[in-house]
């Protein structure tokens, strides 16, 4: 089998200090407390060594794990995978860590690699999931550009969130227009080797589902009005498209 | 003892389940999907699913059993369904925090909560 990612080895993490896995006995884990009954999911979506492990390791409780899932053919649904593995399969590898939110409920974030085969898992690995962070490199853009527009497609909720690699400054405006980022979607920065920074994140992403929540009259959670940071587009003239593509469905519902 | 691992042959892992490539329909595991063991590890039973009773203890994650075992997901969630069939295990199945693309205002401001306590 060809591992898909190399965000980490397959043994979970690359620390030094980490523990064999034979040494990872039930007494040495850190169980989750008896009476939680609800797991709760985020997904850190973002390229080959942009810092999607360590931000989750900055926020987990636990010492991020890695696990993996096999891709046997491209589009293929949930009930017709063949679990076990013949030579064409390749697998892709993702870490994840743990925050436990209350006594019922539990947080999980999983990091996510953003090339093209990995999507076709998205639907039985993280349907359901609360929304993403698309965690950026601005040194490699296009990467996220590709992680954003499957995000919209699957109309999965998300936040962008531009790691600090101390490299040239890009202006906000400028990542922007970059990952073409509709303006009611925040951009935030952050250090993903900082837990303050890492917790910052996800409160952002948290209250951005929020703000898609209280605009829930709206038909597309992607259009929506009212959310925060939203600049509302001038209307052009009558040439512009809004009123046409939105003409149809009211006609539908008059017949 | 030597531990099923996943850089072990697909012959291995086919073994594991016993021949069987996918799960039993209707238990449909999340990655999230809490499970809980019902009982104790009896002698004779197949180590993986001694393994597991021992992991789930407290309410562990479907990934956290495969991570832990080592074993892929796919791999886990036979090995999960077959526990749950027997009564050995349980599983608390996520709430739906999603409907109809929208997610549910309770539960994120439950996160929310959660997270600003961190």
């Amino acid at each position: 089998m060809a591992s898909a990612t190399s965000d980490a080895p397959i043994s979970g993490v690359a620390a030094s200090d980490v523990r064999t896995p034979d040494a990872r006995t039930p007494d040495a884990r850190t169980p989750l407390g008896a009476t939680v009954d609800n797991g709760l999911k985020i997904v850190v979506v973002g390229g080959f060594g942009v810092g999607k492990t360590t931000m989750i390791h900055s926020v987990s409780e636990i010492r991020p794990l890695s696990t993996e899932e096999t891709i046997t053919r491209a589009g293929e649904t949930v009930d017709d995978t063949s679990a076990v593995p013949d030579k064409s399969d390749t697998t892709v590898a993702f870490d994840f860590g743990r925050i436990t939110l209350s006594a019922r409920t539990v947080l999980y974030l999983f990091g996510a690699p953003g090339q093209e085969r990995f999507w076709y898992l998205w639907d039985r690995l993280f349907s359901g999931a609360l929304g993403a962070v698309v965690l950026v490199d601005t040194r490699r853009i296009d990467d996220s550009w590709y992680a954003i527009d499957r995000l919209e497609h699957l109309g999965t909720p998300f936040i962008v969130a531009r790691n600090d690699f101390g490299g040239p400054a890009h202006t906000a405006e400028q990542v922007r227009d970059a990952l073409d980022l509709a303006p009611h979607i925040p951009l935030v920065d952050c250090d993903a080797r900082s837990r303050a920074s890492g917790k910052r994140v996800l409160i952002t992403l948290v209250e951005h589902l929020k703000s898609l929540h209280l605009s829930h009259l709206a038909r597309n959670p992607y259009a929506t009005q009212g959310a925060p940071l939203q600049v509302s587009p001038p209307v052009v003239g009558p040439s512009a498209v809004g009123p046409s593509v939105a003409s149809p469905p009211v006609q539908e519902l008059a017949q | 003892m030597s531990r099923p691992g996943r850089d072990d042959s697909p012959d291995r892992l086919y073994t594991l389940t016993g021949g069987r490539s996918r799960s039993a329909p209707g238990t449909p595991f999340d990655l999230v999907t809490l499970v809980v063991a019902e009982c104790d590890p009896a002698p004779g039973m197949q180590s993986e699913h001694a393994a597991i009773l021992r992991l789930a203890e407290r309410p562990t994650a479907v990934a956290e059993v495969a991570a832990e075992l080592r074993l892929p997901l796919t791999i886990t969630k036979i090995l999960l369904s077959d526990l749950l069939a027997e009564g050995r295990v349980s599983a608390r199945h996520p709430r739906k925090a999603v409907l109809a693309g929208r997610p549910d205002p309770d539960i994120l401001e439950q996160v929310l909560v959660g997270l600003r306590n961190l």
